[in-house]
């Protein structure tokens, strides 16, 4: 079980969406990890800086509330390690071949109803859907 | 200077909304598209949320004739459907249906210091590097036939 949390997950979304917008009104780009993430791996694209900025803010970020603030980040990892390096080799494949993630395609995506994004993510988010379907209640776990 | 430093803030922010929204747990994450089992509704605040501002912030954003740092906004063009793109699609849920990590979620979560976070993006980054040599590779084979 986890707790539901309604206004710390909406806080949570406006703050995504937010830099989102920012993103876009500073740089001219999407706010998808997919794309800004592609572009650090070798080959480096040639604006690798302000992305290597962003993902250096990403990852800064959990990291400062966790160290200088009294709020503990819920984190659990229910999944085993051989899975979590097969799922992390899929979701990467996935996500190239689909030019984007729940970042690019399902916030940015969508927010521009771009015909595209509104058909990956009614995909993406489906199946992952019946995936957690089947691990959990057809298999019965991993 | 001030564009490496403008998207350095900006990565801040979308760490913050990640790590609070519950984005970067995968228990919770898992738990939302757990319908039949254990419900967790708080990710279609999460989406909501985001959705909403970046449409109203985009609306106004994209009225302006270029963005601060930049001579045009680096906008997507395609809005044909192809294979890839659902395949891709479907492909990346299955990955999310396994481990709960979603690129944009799995990044800040290496902040936290978990073993697990770290153990996914380097196969997620495996995956990318994987995928783009499997595109060149087939992109060279059919310019080669075509000559």
């Amino acid at each position: 079980m986890t707790e539901f949390t309604p206004w710390l997950s909406l806080f949570g979304g406006s703050l995504i969406g937010l830099a989102a917008v920012l993103l876009m009104a500073f740089h001219g780009r999407i706010a998808g990890m997919t794309g800004i993430l592609s572009g650090l791996v070798p080959p480096f694209s040639t604006d690798w800086a302000w992305r290597a900025a962003f993902l250096a803010g990403a990852v800064g970020a959990p990291a400062l509330i966790a160290g200088g603030t009294a709020y503990t980040i819920p984190f659990d990892s229910p999944t085993p390690s051989a899975w979590l390096v097969v799922g992390g080799l899929i979701v990467g494949v996935g996500v190239y071949f689909g030019s984007g993630c729940t970042s690019g395609h399902g916030v940015c995506g969508l927010a521009r109803l771009s015909p595209r994004s509104v058909v990956a993510t009614i995909t993406f988010m489906t199946s992952t859907a019946i995936t957690v379907f089947v691990i959990r209640h057809l298999i019965g776990g991993l | 200077m001030a564009r490496v430093l403008s998207a350095l803030v900006i990565g801040l922010i979308f760490g913050t909304g990640i790590a609070l929204s519950g984005m970067a747990n995968p228990a919770k994450v898992l738990n939302f598209f757990d319908f039949a089992g254990t419900w967790d509704p708080s990710l279609g605040f999460v989406m909501g949320g985001a959705l909403i501002v970046t449409a109203i912030g985009y609306a106004f954003v994209l009225k302006r004739k270029a963005p601060v740092f930049d001579r045009l906004f680096h906008l997507p063009t395609r809005r044909d459907l192809d294979l890839p793109l659902v395949v891709g699609s479907a492909v990346f849920g299955i990955g999310w249906g396994i481990t709960g990590f979603c690129p944009g979620g799995a990044i800040p979560a290496l902040g936290l210091g978990h073993g697990d976070a770290w153990l996914f993006v380097g196969s997620m980054i495996g995956g990318i590097a994987l995928a783009r040599i499997a595109r060149h590779t087939m992109a060279t084979r059919l310019t080669t036939k075509a000559a």
